[in-house]
């Protein structure tokens, strides 16, 4: 049976300020010179994988749709290649606009659960933050386990032929000093003296 | 002369783990040319794609503390071989000195270990370093090996030359194929050379990510180059570790990846073992037996 | 105060506008004008809401007339909006107009301050110093400089053409010179015009022979301007010559020296042609060109360069004999009164958008290199083929190549949505071929050239809305091989398009010329932050300059299409034939002049004066000023170490009382 859904958007659907706020992170404002030519989603690689691609999710931000923006899957399909950035005519950082929206889909807990990339993006912060260094091995077993990836099962002849060309480490690494980013980090994060909790 | 070619180094997490083998073929390189390479100390992860994804303000302290570290050591440029590396210090040095809020933040954070950052120490790529400080003539006169016969694609991928392109062209970079030629390989015309070879979505998306991958080894292929050279870690992990999944989705396209500065090593006359071209998943054919002696 | 001078009571008359709200809404008019009653001299105060309208201007007169005022002051909005009305008003009131003193409350005071108190105060001030001054002003009298009726016009396009002939017609001399071997401009290359698809050259070639044919017109080309003095009226104008080594005169267009050339193919990339084909080093420019003379290529013709070659062209012209390879370059000087600049534009280098490919794949071409595909008398005959001779059975066209884009010319070249259209239509008329248009935006706000685009559509046209991001010969799908990808995102549909065509059209937008700023600092002009010559007022006066006497016309004051250009020329023509039938200029009397019997020859002076204006008279032995030539710019005045040379409504009492004016209130 066909499905026939209903798309309408009023204005309670949209989140006041949404536009303004991430058109006030430093270097993106220019988004309000957007003309919505398409340039970005043409050039983009990941473009024709995304829900929303890039121009479009430009869009929905100036008109302040958070919650479509923060649920789509584009932020997370975002390479950082920079090539949007560097094509588009009206010099907008589209790069740094998707990293915005991936903060934010991060601090309030909006995306996809057990979608890897924001999973990996948590993963790779909670090692840094604490080590000061990543161990590509225990970062992926981490992921694995944390997403109940089982297509991890078929990686497993990658995984033997690291181990045996010697790429296979699973010991961590990190700095000498960890105490010391561990501050530094926490007089970064939000202001409030405390070290930034992972949501 | 020999006193200018001494730098600072930041290797980054990936040269000391899976891409071993760039560090490995990097410095004996280096070496021989007498660029001094010094190991930053205790240096940090740079944070790469993924800590800017959480907290950018976290993303920008992670980084300029290594280039505080690299002030405090000396006047000497910051070298950085991983792209991902590359970008995230160019790009906080640059925020830094064009957002007064994030400067602020950063040299903050920065007081509480006793650093201070005054945005001094440029942070350069070994290609730069090796055309512009090193020069051509000085390389060609260490090859004792040309790559005479070998077709080499090179690949410089994004981040590199995206969003800075300070030493190269953003859409048609030229020094890894002006060097490549200088070492006497043939470089072919490979329209894919900037083109994203999927990052961290091709272990997490493969679909989208290894796609991309897919299309650049077949593109390699179809323009005859029996090589790909490479200057990342992610990208060499990329186009070399995911033959398998590649062959099942989309057929084959298996075409050796390897770092530049192991092709410089062959060219100098070093052995496949010393450079780490043992540790590839898909091996280079030996070069050649005619080379002759410059 | 004294209200004594040596020119007996002063009887002053002070006015403060109201100017609506734009003054009294943060000034206390009343108030200022109550409190400059009480000031010695004024006779009169009044604030009103409108001085400059009719009324406003009859109080002053009827004042001068029943109160026998000697000196009237308006404090109001910027001199340089109404000082010449309130002049006017002054005079007609039988009063000698330098006797008016005008202060500036708006622009100075109302318009930049908000506190209300402060700002009253302020126009207290300065209202008052203008009391003080005025005191001291003299009855002067305007001079006048007669017009020189001659007309330069630079540049031979259809802007610079059409200025020509319209002044020409009504009767003025006119000099026309143009850096190109022949007149014609852009317009010439183009085969047929949008909306109405007239064919370019029918409608240009009868205005190319008009000019060459009046006898009003003195037609230069190949020849540039290197030299302008003077002013407004009088321009003294030096044009270089370069030479031909033809005699045009005596060269009739019959083209058997160039069949004639030692070099017996062709070798030159063609510039007319846009390098398609190619030239020999001596040709005419085009076949309709005006003048319909040869020219030698300086760089390319043995003769030239290396002195040795068989001249068979000579030989080819033995009955006319106008070949001379003896010509030089020659300098002229001549006296004109006005100057209308129509030097034109040029064309983006889509080079530097590598993205498309131009330069690297041979059938991606510009929109002009289109031109000359479809014109008949092209290259090609009006064949539009690709580099291996075969027509292209899909054509893309890119718009906006170089235009609306931060990295390259921010502007939007405002005639290449059209330009593009009519092309696209001329391919689908001599070939068939699919084509499609990739746009951001359609712009079409001319008469007809909505109906243009809806033509278009109806055409079969394919239009898809989004900027290309790439064109690229990688194949991805069978079908694309062999051919040129373009990949876009199809934003009205709402996905990512990848479209093989077999040729693609880039249009090339337009931008100032590459010596704009030479040209424009060579008459005196500005440039606008974008680079095309900046005109006095973008909305009222878009063809004239901050320099009297030098106009502007077609696309080199910005982005147009021909019927703005030529409505741009005409408007040039207009604006320089009223000075023209005014016959003189009245010049400002705020000249200097010398106090004879003070100056002691020194002759610091002569050297200072940028309009070379003071002499040393051989007589005297003292400093003479030419009022003429005198702009009053203050330079000597200031200089002179005796203090021997004043200036007329600037003079040292004058300036002195304005200060203590000001100050005596604080």
């Amino acid at each position: 049976m066909m499905r026939i859904e209903r798309t309408i958007k009023y204005e309670g659907d949209r989140v006041r300020g949404f536009g303004k706020e991430i058109m006030s992170v430093p270097g993106c404002e220019l988004l309000q010179s957007c003309i919505q030519c398409g340039t970005c989603s043409g050039t983009c690689p990941l473009s024709i994988y995304m829900d929303f691609p890039p121009r479009q999710v430009m869009a929905l931000v100036r008109a302040d749709f958070k919650n479509e923006v923060l649920r789509s899957r584009t932020v997370w399909l975002c390479a950082s290649c920079y090539a949007c950035t560097v094509e588009c005519p009206r010099q907008i950082r589209i790069t740094d606009i998707m990293y915005a929206l991936k903060q934010r889909a991060i601090q309030e807990g909006v995306y996809p659960k057990r979608f890897p990339i924001p999973v990996l993006a948590k993963e790779f912060f909670e090692m840094v933050r604490r080590h000061g260094r990543i161990s590509e091995m225990l970062l992926v077993a981490r992921l694995f386990l944390k997403t109940n990836w089982f297509a991890a099962m078929g990686s497993w002849r990658l995984g033997l032929g690291l181990i045996t060309t010697g790429r296979f480490s699973v010991r961590q690494e990190h700095i000498r000093r960890p105490a010391e980013l561990g501050a530094m980090l926490a007089a970064a994060g939000k202001g409030n003296g405390k070290a930034k909790e992972m949501p | 002369m020999k006193d200018a070619l001494k730098y600072s180094y930041f290797p980054g997490c990936s040269l000391k783990g899976l891409g071993r083998s760039y560090e490995q073929s990097l410095l004996p390189v280096m070496r021989r040319l007498g660029v001094e390479l010094v190991e930053l100390d205790d240096w940090n992860c740079c944070g790469a794609t993924a800590y800017m994804s959480v907290d950018e303000a976290q993303a920008c302290v992670l980084a300029a503390r290594n280039l505080a570290i690299a002030e405090k050591t000396g006047p000497r440029d910051l070298v950085t071989p991983c792209s991902a590396c590359y970008l995230v210090l160019n790009k906080t040095k640059h925020n830094m000195a064009d957002f007064p809020e994030i400067n602020q933040t950063v040299q903050h954070a920065l007081k509480s270990a006793d650093l201070t950052y005054s945005g001094k120490v440029p942070v350069r790529h070994p290609l730069d370093v090796l055309i512009n400080d090193v020069g051509l003539d000085v390389i060609k006169e260490k090859v004792v090996r040309p790559l005479k016969g070998l077709k080499v694609a090179p690949y410089y991928g994004c981040q590199i030359v995206r969003p800075y392109a300070t030493f190269d062209d953003a859409w048609n970079p030229t020094t890894m194929d002006r060097l490549l030629t200088t070492l006497g390989a043939e470089v072919v015309p490979y329209p894919l050379k900037t083109k994203c070879c999927g990052g961290s979505l091709t272990g997490t998306v493969p679909e989208a990510g290894l796609r991309l991958t897919y299309i650049l080894l077949k593109e390699a292929v179809r323009r005859g180059a029996d090589v790909i050279a490479t200057v990342c870690p992610l990208c060499q992990f990329n186009l070399d570790g995911y033959h398998d999944q590649i062959d099942r989705r989309w057929g084959p396209a298996r075409i050796p990846t390897v770092y530049f500065t192991q092709l410089m090593g062959l060219a100098f006359g070093m052995t496949p073992e010393e450079l780490g071209l043992k540790s590839n998943f898909v091996s280079m054919k030996p070069l050649p037996a005619e080379s002759t002696t410059v | 105060m004294n209200t004594q001078n040596k020119n007996g009571e002063v009887r002053i008359g002070f006015y403060i506008c109201h100017c609506g709200m734009n003054i009294a809404g943060v000034v206390d008019c009343p108030s200022v004008a109550q409190y400059i009653a009480k000031l010695p001299g004024v006779v009169v105060s009044r604030d009103y809401k409108y001085m400059c309208s009719d009324p406003g201007q009859e109080l002053i007169r009827q004042d001068i007339r029943e109160h026998k005022l000697n000196r009237v002051v308006v404090a109001s909005c910027s001199p340089s909006l109404h000082e010449h009305t309130f002049r006017n008003a002054v005079e007609s009131g039988g009063l000698n107009p330098f006797y008016f003193q005008m202060v500036n409350i708006r622009e100075h005071d109302s318009w930049v301050h908000t506190d209300r108190a402060q700002a009253t105060a302020k126009a207290r001030a300065l209202a008052r110093a203008a009391i003080s001054r005025v005191r001291f002003h003299r009855a002067l009298e305007t001079t006048r400089a007669p017009i020189n009726p001659d007309v330069l016009v630079v540049g031979g396009g259809i802007s610079g053409i059409h200025a020509a002939t319209t002044m020409a017609n009504a009767g003025k001399k006119v000099f026309l010179v143009e850096r190109e071997p022949s007149i014609g401009g852009q317009m010439a290359k183009f085969d047929k015009t949008f909306p109405t698809l007239d064919c370019a050259a029918c409608i240009l070639t009868p205005k190319m022979s008009a000019v060459r044919s009046h006898k009003n017109i003195t037609l230069w080309t190949y020849s540039e301007v290197v030299k302008v003095e003077g002013y407004v009226g009088n321009y003294t104008v030096t044009v270089k010559r370069k030479p031909r080594y033809v005699n045009e005169d005596l060269c009739v267009g019959c083209l058997e020296c160039i069949q004639a050339c030692v070099f017996k193919e062709p070798k030159f990339a063609d510039e007319f042609n846009m390098g398609l084909s190619k030239r020999k080093p001596i040709y005419i420019p085009f076949t309709q060109a005006v003048p319909p003379v040869v020219v030698i290529d300086p760089e390319r013709c043995l003769q030239v360069r290396t002195g040795k070659c068989k001249k068979t062209c000579l030989e080819a012209c033995a009955d006319r004999q106008a070949i001379d390879f003896t010509q030089k370059e020659e300098l002229v000087e001549i006296k004109v009164g006005n100057i209308i600049i129509a030097t034109g534009f040029k064309l983006f280098d889509a080079k530097r958008i590598p993205q498309y490919g131009y330069g690297l794949y041979p059938n991606v071409i510009t929109a002009i290199e289109l031109e000359r595909f479809v014109t008949s008398s092209g290259p090609t005959g009006g064949e539009i083929v690709m580099r291996d001779g075969h027509h292209p059975k899909s054509v893309g066209f890119i718009l906006c190549v170089g235009s609306r884009d931060m990295k390259t010319n921010r502007w939007c070249s405002r005639t290449c949505c059209m330009h593009s259209m009519k092309l696209a239509q001329l391919v689908r008329e001599h070939t068939d071929a699919d084509v499609t248009v990739f746009y951001m935006d359609i712009r079409a706000p001319g008469k007809g050239y909505e109906e243009f685009y809806d033509k278009s559509l109806k055409e079969g046209i394919q239009f898809v809305r989004g900027r290309v991001a790439e064109v690229t010969d990688w194949a991805m799908a069978p079908e694309e091989e062999g051919k040129l990808v373009i990949r876009v995102e199809d934003t009205l549909a709402g996905f990512v398009r990848r479209v093989p065509v077999d040729m693609i059209v880039l249009a090339t937008g337009m931008e100032p010329q590459a010596d704009s700023q030479e040209v424009r600092r060579l008459f005196n002009m500005s440039c606008g932050s974008e680079g095309w010559f900046l005109e006095k007022h973008p909305k009222l006066a878009p063809v004239s300059t901050f320099t009297d006497g030098v106009f502007i016309a077609g696309c080199c004051q910005g982005p147009k299409d021909i019927p703005d250009s030529i409505a741009q020329a005409g408007a040039a023509a207009a604006e320089a034939m009223a000075l023209i039938d005014k016959g003189y200029i009245e010049q400002e009397p705020n000249t200097a002049y010398i106090v004879e019997a003070d100056c002691s020859g020194c002759k610091s002076c002569i050297p200072l004066c940028p309009y070379t204006a003071i002499s040393l008279d051989d007589a005297t032995q003292k400093a003479k000023i030419n009022e003429a030539l005198c702009k009053g710019c203050g330079t000597c005045v200031a200089a002179c170490p005796s203090g021997s040379i004043r200036q007329n409504l600037f003079e040292d009492e004058e300036i002195f009382s304005e200060i203590e004016g000001v100050l005596s209130y604080v």
